[in-house]
């Protein structure tokens, strides 16, 4: 690997960070704007043209605010707490394949931080770290209803891992491979895995708004019961960083699920637009439709938080060990049968 | 026992069938009800450029009237602070002065007018009371402030802007 290829990287990289900060900033404005149209409003318009700059002023206003330790809590953990969440957020980007390999005047730039041969595997790695954040967070504070939130992020997370990783094994038994870049390739032009996998992609997305604690999952933070979740004692940017890991893990989650089941990059008639092109707008244009895929999800994802009611938690347990584990094994098992006869007979 | 009214409703509940139970089929008629919304007129008014247009009976600040000479019509009779539920109205009488004749129309008025607009209850009764139509509750809505002491409205605020401005 050569100088410009390390440099290349690091271009990468840090494109790729600021990219999802700004995706996570825009996201707190978007839900925001989405919420008001979901409510017949307005929503936010005062900063900047229609609001725009909204979230600077949030930002702003979070560096501004008192920075308080509470007398009781563990001031190293407190402090660990927001930043372990904010950074197995920020890494979870590194492994998701953005387009294909760009030709720059005959070189090749690669539009992935590494493509490692357990893409899969890491991300779900990054992501049941996530939980760390929270808890950590949460039982530092040495309050009860921060501590309550702390448990309740971490036995819902453990619960909805296993479902979402059996999902997963599903579509695994059909790409055969854990690199996320070669599942991206598989799905060339329309064959997204979504068409083969339509309960597993259900299943994976249930499983999502759990980790992701959105609603309807979003008991660690629920207001109604716990004040406000893991995060009560916090304030200043401490706070402002466990809301940004929220958005960011949405940003993230929302990649992933494209790239696995909604063919990431890739598109119909992309061969023709890429004949027509050249080799380096032709992967510019995928990126851009996986970012439009990206920012559906991210709707849909706002689109639910206003649509249902949050769950009891015996309730979010029994859908996670009673409905889901077994659908999803079901799944595997319909899977596994369905690809031998289709070997089978020949398809 | 018998009911008392027959309007007595007895309720069934019936067991949930499959697609009820598989809540997917109601997650997705609670989406494109919500989507119904998202296109929807916002009901929304952005209050301090654009306003509502109030009602003709709407009661906002109250205004000292002048008369068509531009005299105030105001004699301090009293009438509309011995009226005022609220006891927020106080005034003192004066006598006109020969060379006033164009400010006040009666040989008395009002030299000082205050309302205290944190005690006003908005009721009207000051204008019913008010032999000389001189107040009338027809201005805007009172104006936040952040001390009490400026709620309380003298006559800079409360008369009518001269004819001739």
């Amino acid at each position: 690997m050569g100088l410009a290829d390390i440099l290349i990287k690091f271009g990468l990289i840090l494109i790729i960070f600021v990219i999802s900060l700004v995706m996570a900033m825009y996201s707190t404005y978007a839900e925001r704007k989405v919420a008001a149209f979901f409510q017949d409003r307005i929503g936010p318009n005062r900063a900047g043209p229609w609001g725009i700059l909204q979230p600077l002023a949030d930002g702003g206003k979070m560096f501004l605010k008192e920075e308080i330790i509470p007398t009781n809590a563990t001031p190293f953990l407190f402090i660990v707490g927001p930043s372990l969440a904010i950074l197995t957020a920020c890494i979870g980007s590194a492994v998701i394949p953005w387009g294909q390999t760009m030709l720059i005047g005959g070189y090749p730039v690669d539009l992935q931080v590494t493509d490692i041969n357990v893409g899969v595997l890491y991300i779900f790695g990054v992501v049941s770290l996530g939980v760390y954040g929270v808890m950590i967070g949460g039982w530092a504070s040495n309050n009860k209803y921060s501590l309550l939130g702390a448990i309740r992020a971490a036995s819902q997370n453990i619960s909805y891992e296993i479902s979402m990783g059996l999902s997963i094994i599903a579509l695994l038994m059909l790409t055969g491979t854990l690199s996320l870049r070669e599942i991206a390739e598989q799905q060339h032009s329309w064959h997204w895995n979504v068409l083969r996998q339509p309960i597993g992609f259900i299943l994976f997305i249930v499983c999502a708004f759990a980790e992701t604690n959105r609603t309807p999952f979003d008991l660690p933070e629920c207001e109604t019961e716990l004040v406000g979740g893991y995060h009560t004692e916090y304030s200043s940017m401490k706070l402002g960083f466990y809301l940004f890991a929220e958005y960011i893990n949405m940003f993230i989650s929302s990649a992933v699920m494209a790239t696995l089941y909604w063919g990431g990059y890739n598109y119909p008639g992309m061969d023709w637009v890429a004949a027509h092109t050249g080799p380096a707008l032709g992967p510019l244009i995928g990126v851009g439709i996986f970012f439009i895929k990206i920012i559906l999800f991210i709707f849909f994802f706002m689109w639910v938080r206003w649509t249902i009611p949050r769950f009891r938690y015996d309730q979010l347990m029994d859908l996670g060990w009673k409905i889901l584990i077994p659908l999803a094994i079901a799944n595997i098992v319909l899977t596994g049968v369905g690809s031998t006869l289709l070997t089978h007979f020949g398809y | 026992m018998e009911s008392l009214t027959n309007k007595k409703k007895v309720l069934e509940v019936k067991p949930l069938n499959f697609l009820e139970r598989a809540y997917l089929p109601a997650i997705a008629s609670g989406l494109a009800t919500t989507m119904k919304h998202f296109f929807k007129k916002p009901v929304t008014i952005s209050y301090p450029e654009e306003k509502r247009e109030f009602s003709e009976n709407f009661r906002g600040m109250h205004s000292l009237k002048r008369d068509e000479n531009g005299k105030e019509r105001c004699t301090a009779c009293g009438l509309c602070a011995l009226s005022c539920p609220a006891e927020a109205i106080t005034m003192t009488a004066a006598e006109r002065q020969p060379g006033e004749e164009n400010l006040y129309r009666e040989e008395k008025y009002a030299a000082v007018y205050e309302i205290n607009m944190l005690r006003c209850i908005f009721c009207g009764l000051c204008e019913e009371a008010c032999p000389k139509e001189a107040i009338y509750l027809d201005g805007d809505i009172v104006p936040a402030d952040y001390l009490r002491k400026d709620f309380i409205y003298g006559k800079d605020k409360l008369v009518e802007a001269p004819l001739n401005q």
